[in-house]
């Protein structure tokens, strides 16, 4: 059980604790950027946006490596906290282990310090670990995540998103990351309004990666013969919810629909 | 040169078990109970952001009677103890029994190395995935551990507690009893102040109901409307 003095301890840091007792960061691995292929699966397109009681996150489900198809079902959207989610771009490997510290360092600071911290917050300490990725950036494992949550001090949804360095910025309205970001984000900007319902907002999400899926060989679509649909999540003052794949079958089917009457 | 008087081991250990037990009894009681839904802890502490009870894992809480400095430490070092076995091997790896022993190891080595011993005497409890998983372990100021099946009294005026925790005890009962009983054996009939209220009390859960993180904390309504009935 580890014990510090009061001048050495980690305070409620767990990456800090993790340099502590030894466990802190990856060796050098002395690639430099001239050899960055190391065939390791690259995850692609997510998007979010705001809607009337908060925020949407949606991704695809792909993992390709080079030119092949390497996960069918990965979860590139995933729950931070209860307020707040990650949506991750970039380098599997990295970028899972990245999102892995995140939620342990949410969950960390909250049973230390007894409160959980605001959103501004978590954003920071997202930032943080990006910039700490940077030398494994400049090796071609690029991780670059979308935040988004409900921040409960100021009642609305917001989005923020990252660079290799670390950089953050917050986007008012929208955000889309990833291979199909183009394809996906100019979807979402045509299609954003202010005060979107859930649906209408859920909707849009999905329209954006279908559209991705479509242009953008790295990104999946929906996939309805295995039955792997995108990840798709609200969250509202009342927290994260995932939308279940029923939900998500008839939201793809009526986009198909459009789309055959085109 | 003047020589240090002897004094024998026995009375060293006696005057801190002395002195530790002094510092625990000053502070008020707290207890952990099993019920139908998993291990429900009642304190009385009047203060509303100085915890006793708090969430250590997934399925795992601490509390602390005594000095709150103390304790306190120990509830931290239990936090960082478990996050970082769940983050180096999984969280299914992190168990009571072997953070109980951690903290036995730490509290006997303060007892019989330091100046002064901790005036703490605390709780880890862990809810099972059935009612037989529940575990309470008791940990005294001088590491005894101690591994109790249905409730665990810590503090001052433990046994008056237990025996009156004896009286009404039965598995398997609702929460809004476990806390109401609970609550009126902690301090017995004869208070001057009368029955504690709401406000004069800590109360956490550890659920099987609550998904992942069993932890939750009961607000004041909450068990207002438990000791009403």
């Amino acid at each position: 059980m580890p014990l510090f003095t009061p001048g050495s301890d980690p305070g409620s840091s767990f990456p800090e604790l993790l340099r502590r007792v030894g466990l802190g960061a990856a060796p050098d691995t002395g690639l430099s950027a001239d050899k960055p292929d190391l065939g390791v699966p690259h995850a692609t397109t997510c998007v979010a946006l705001r809607f009337a009681d908060g925020v949407v996150m949606a991704g695809d489900r792909r993992a390709t490596s080079g030119n092949l198809i390497s996960h069918r079902g990965m979860e590139k959207v995933v729950q931070a906290d209860q307020h707040s989610g990650v949506a991750i771009a970039g380098a599997a490997g990295p970028a899972m282990e990245m999102i892995k510290l995140f939620q342990l360092q949410l969950e960390h600071y909250e049973k230390v310090e007894g409160s959980s911290l605001s959103l501004e917050g978590k954003a920071n300490q997202l930032s943080l670990m990006v910039r700490g990725n940077l030398p494994a950036a400049m090796q071609g494992m690029v991780v670059v995540p979308i935040f988004a949550g409900y921040d409960l001090l100021r009642t609305v949804g917001r989005l923020f998103t990252y660079d290799v360095t670390g950089g953050r910025y917050e986007e008012h309205d929208y955000v889309a990351t990833g291979s199909g970001m183009l394809h996906a984000g100019t979807v979402v900007k045509i299609g954003w309004r202010e005060g979107l319902d859930r649906a209408a907002a859920v909707a849009l999400a999905c329209r954006g990666l279908w559209e991705a899926a479509d242009a953008d060989s790295a990104t999946g679509g929906p996939d309805a013969l295995r039955g792997i649909y995108p990840v798709v999540a609200t969250i509202t003052a009342d927290g994260w919810t995932r939308l279940d794949d029923g939900e998500l079958a008839t939201v793809f089917e009526s986009i198909a629909d459009e789309v055959r009457a085109r | 040169m003047s020589m240090p008087f002897y004094v024998a081991p026995e009375q060293v250990m006696k005057d801190r078990a002395d002195y530790a037990r002094k510092g625990i009894a000053r502070g008020r009681a707290l207890v952990a109970v099993r019920y139908v839904d998993g291990i429900a802890l009642v304190a009385e502490n009047p203060s509303n952001t100085l915890r006793k009870i708090s969430e250590i894992y997934d399925r795992i809480a601490f509390a602390g009677v005594g000095k709150y400095n103390e304790f306190d430490q120990l509830r931290v070092a239990g936090v960082r103890a478990a996050d970082l076995k769940g983050y180096q091997y999984s969280r299914d790896d992190v168990d009571a029994r072997s953070l109980a022993n951690q903290y036995a190891q730490i509290l006997g080595q303060i007892f019989t190395h330091e100046m002064k011993p901790m005036e703490v005497e605390i709780l880890v409890a862990e809810v099972g995935v059935t009612g037989d998983g529940d575990q309470l372990f008791h940990i005294l100021y001088d590491g005894t551990v101690m591994d109790e099946r249905r409730w665990s009294v810590l503090g001052g005026d433990a046994e008056a507690i237990s025996a009156r925790m004896d009286e009404w005890y039965a598995d398997d009962q609702p929460l809004e009893v476990a806390v109401r009983e609970a609550t009126a054996a902690l301090v017995g009939a004869d208070r001057p102040d009368g029955p504690l209220q709401a406000d004069d009390l800590e109360v956490a859960i550890l659920s099987r109901r609550n998904g992942r993180r069993c932890f939750r904390r009961l607000s004041d309504e909450q068990v207002a409307a438990a000791l009403a009935g």
